[in-house]
């Protein structure tokens, strides 16, 4: 599925997170929003998510309007920084939250749900992690479980924010090449959040260059280095 | 070893012996009283004051109160905290100060309030005799009044307790499709449970205890409108000090085991300590 | 960048925008029982007992037209009685429960003995035990007949306690007590120790350590916990009534008269005084506000 915002504007305060930010994302691309911390990506994430209402534009899944639809409504795989995995229920039940909250009628039987996180499971490499809970697992495995549960209902889009930030540069290595990995094979249409040029420019089809809420800049990683469009771009990439 | 900062076994030794003193004087001495008063003539006679009908219809009317304000005020706390920790809207400051001012008030004007409301005289007097219905002497008047004075106390504990938590898990659980229904019971109820227990039993001593708001509205009427502690005074005008004292006890028993619940919350870090929570605040 | 061209969608619809403005569910209905229940329990029952002061008499000058009779009561020689009685006794006990409360934060939080848990715990006591219950207590052990320790004072010094200021002095410093050591309690405990090395080690004594470095660390602690003891003692009613005998006069508390009012169908009488009791508890919460911001701006500095 295709996403795309059109003229986005958001202010906290006065101060303007995103101003008139237009961007289309194709089917199956995975691209990254790179740039400064407080450049507005997060909050471009978040609105494309529901978790935050423009105060101006419009975003549209495929042909859909779904500005006026609430996160839930949504449903888009959303992969928090920090995790936001619940404290208080296990793996499993983590994994498992998005089908059991689904409406009765399209609700999978126990078996399904079974089937469905334990194929989850081992996606990511957590076989016979079922029981534990958040704070008895790694920060990478947290990070694993937290897009095992964003992939558990099906999503049309996945958005990642920071996903590898709080992680030591090991594990920030193997979860990059994992989802790499993961993306060519599913070809879910992914948008990440970074402030690591590297990991922009290793992982990603497209890279947007962000900065004061504006994008400076989109294309591939090659087409960036070798034709950088402004002073901003230049000295961010350092060519 | 000895280091600096410690204070010299002169020092050390006096403050600890002004401390137990005064504690001993003014919290031990008056809760042994209690307890000796009401046991001294024997466990039988104990009973036997306990079961007598006025003690036993102030129980009843005592547990009837609270078993009605616990519930609103928790309600209340919840749908509080909910609106002032997950939004932001104009006012909330404001709307968080006023939440407190149960807490600031003289107890008596919580009952003084609604006795000009609903008083013979009364904003709403006339109307009510026209229509005779009893609000003042009677139980709703009772409810009112004790809702007052409890009325912040789940709130407030809740309050910085979910600000501590924030929205992530919510808003997780929003992304995953989950309805407000769902997303309360499933995902933020198990977070503040323990911090909604917290408030509900000191919102709960409160109520039981609560003498000056209810002493206003509930007029006095044996075996009708005296709770407890309204009861606890009559005897003792009465000269029935076996009665009040062994009413009192049951009373002192609710604050021990009030007590001991939050202690153990607290210890286990389940419910946030209101006074480091937001120090300088006001407490109960 | 991309040039995006849709003349298929709707423009933008301000109207519409404005509908859905939050994120997480339940707005409209959690804030709106908050304010109802507020207003219904809280707001308008404080704003009748404002307006029933109000009723309009010809023989005042300019402005005490409009509440003549509250004047009169609120000025009352009984009534003036009663605040002294009230705000005099709740300010002696705030500062009693000042010194000893400090004393207590200071040991539960610097020395190790045993049982000091259980220490801790009973300092709540005064909040978790109904008042009444503290009443009757505290006059069982200082009444002159009787008493557990009252009776000997009155035999051997000729001290009355009960139905004097006295026992309310003792009352309102059995409700005060937690308020002074739960405030200053997690600012001592939070006392950099090597703020006071610093000082050990510059040749201050312990003495001048305390005066110099200590007190003034924990000085808005204490003035808050101290006016947070006041302001409770000054509407302080179940505790007192008991010990004090009520005399007018005498041993009449403020909340007391307002209840005899009651009683002699006085309304506009009790709700001056209810007022007057309410801006003292604002003129009091707003001092403690005052203290923090300064307190908290000087932390900033």
């Amino acid at each position: 599925m295709s996403v795309a915002v059109q003229h986005i504007s958001k202010k906290f305060g006065a101060f303007p997170a995103l101003n008139d930010v237009s961007l289309k994302v194709r089917t199956g691309e995975l691209l990254a929003l790179l740039g400064p911390s407080g450049s507005g990506k997060t909050t471009l994430l978040r609105v494309i998510a529901g978790l935050e209402i423009p105060d101006d534009g419009q975003v549209l899944f495929e042909e859909e309007d779904v500005t006026e639809k609430s996160a839930y409504e949504r449903r888009a795989g959303f992969v928090f920084q920090h995790y936001a995995l619940f404290q208080h229920m296990n793996v499993f039940e983590n994994i498992a939250f998005g089908l059991r909250v689904l409406p009765r009628k399209k609700r999978p039987d126990a078996a399904k749900i079974l089937a469905r996180v334990t194929e989850l499971l081992g996606l990511i490499q957590l076989d016979g992690y079922e029981k534990r809970l958040p704070s008895q697992l790694s920060g990478g495995q947290r990070q694993r479980v937290a897009l095992a549960r964003a992939l558990a209902i099906e999503p049309r889009v996945l958005l990642l924010d920071e996903p590898f930030g709080a992680l030591d540069a090991k594990v920030r290595k193997d979860l990059r090449k994992w989802l790499r990995h993961f993306h060519d094979q599913t070809h879910l249409t992914s948008l990440f959040v970074t402030h690591d040029q590297d990991e922009a420019f290793e992982l990603a089809d497209r890279v947007v260059i962000f900065n004061q809420g504006q994008i400076q800049q989109i294309g591939a990683p090659c087409e960036l280095r070798e034709n950088p469009q402004n002073d901003f771009v230049r000295e961010f990439l350092e060519v | 070893m000895r280091r600096v900062t410690n204070d010299g076994w002169f020092a050390r030794y006096s403050l600890l012996g002004i401390m137990f003193a005064f504690i001993g004087l003014f919290l031990v001495f008056p809760v042994c009283v209690v307890l000796i008063e009401a046991l001294h003539a024997g466990w039988g006679f104990y009973l036997s004051t306990l079961q007598s009908i006025h003690s036993w219809t102030a129980i009843r009317l005592t547990l009837l109160v609270a078993l009605a304000v616990v519930p609103l005020n928790t309600l209340f706390g919840i749908c509080a905290a909910w609106s002032v920790t997950h939004f932001q809207f104009r006012g909330k400051a404001v709307l968080i100060s006023l939440i407190e001012i149960p807490l600031w008030v003289s107890p008596v004007i919580g009952g003084l309030v609604f006795a000009l409301i609903f008083g013979r005289q009364g904003w709403l007097g006339p109307w009510l005799e026209t229509h005779q219905t009893q609000i003042l002497f009677a139980y709703p008047g009772i409810v009112l009044a004790t809702a007052f004075v409890t009325f912040p106390f789940v709130a407030r504990g809740l309050i910085p307790l979910m600000q501590s938590q924030g929205s992530a898990e919510e808003e997780a659980a929003l992304t995953l499709g989950a309805n407000g229904w769902q997303l309360f019971w499933r995902v933020t109820f198990p977070k503040i449970k323990w911090g909604v227990l917290y408030g509900m039993i000191l919102c709960n001593a409160r109520a039981m205890g609560e003498f000056g708001a209810v002493s206003v509205v509930a007029g006095n009427i044996e075996d009708r409108t005296n709770t407890m502690p309204l009861q606890i005074e009559q005897d003792y005008l009465n000269f029935g000090l076996p009665q009040a004292f062994s009413l009192a006890s049951l009373l002192l028993l609710l604050a021990v085991i009030t007590l001991i619940i939050k202690v153990v919350l607290e210890w286990y870090r389940l419910a946030p300590n209101i006074v480091r929570a937001n120090p300088g605040k006001t407490i109960l | 960048m991309e040039a995006l061209s849709s003349p298929s969608l709707p423009a933008s619809r301000p109207s519409a925008r404005r509908r859905r403005r939050h994120i997480l569910p339940g707005f409209h209905l959690t804030l709106g029982f908050t304010l109802f229940y507020l207003t219904a329990l809280v707001l308008l029952p404080l704003l009748a007992l404002v307006l029933k002061t109000i009723v309009p008499t010809t023989d005042y000058p300019t402005f005490f037209k409009l509440v003549g009779h509250v004047y009169d009561v609120a000025t009352d020689v009984r009534s003036l009685d009663s605040y002294r009685l009230s705000f005099g006794i709740s300010f002696i006990a705030a500062l009693i429960n000042g010194i000893f409360g400090f004393i207590a934060a200071w040991a539960l939080t610097r020395y190790a003995f045993p049982g000091k848990k259980i220490i801790d715990a009973l300092v709540d006591l005064p909040f978790a035990m109904p008042t009444s219950v503290a009443g009757l207590a505290l006059t069982q052990i200082f009444s002159t007949h009787g008493g557990y320790i009252g009776q000997t004072l009155f035999n051997w010094f000729g001290w009355r306690i009960d139905y004097t200021a006295w026992g309310i002095l003792i009352a309102l410093t059995f409700i005060g007590f937690p308020f002074v050591v739960r405030t200053v309690q997690p600012v001592v405990a939070d006392l950099a120790v090597e703020v006071e090395e610093a000082a050990a080690c510059l040749g201050a004594n312990r003495w001048q350590t305390f005066w110099r470095v200590i007190v003034p660390a924990v000085r808005p602690a204490l003035l808050t916990g101290v006016m947070l003891a006041f302001g409770r003692g000054v509407g302080e009613y179940g505790s007192i009534v008991f010990i004090s005998g009520n005399m007018p006069y005498l041993t009449e508390i403020t909340p007391h008269l307002i209840i005899m009012k009651l009683e002699e169908f006085d309304y506009v009488g009790a709700a001056g005084l209810g007022v007057v009791m309410l801006l003292m508890s604002l003129l009091i919460v707003g001092t403690v506000n005052l203290v923090q911001y300064f307190a908290s701006r000087r932390r900033m500095a």
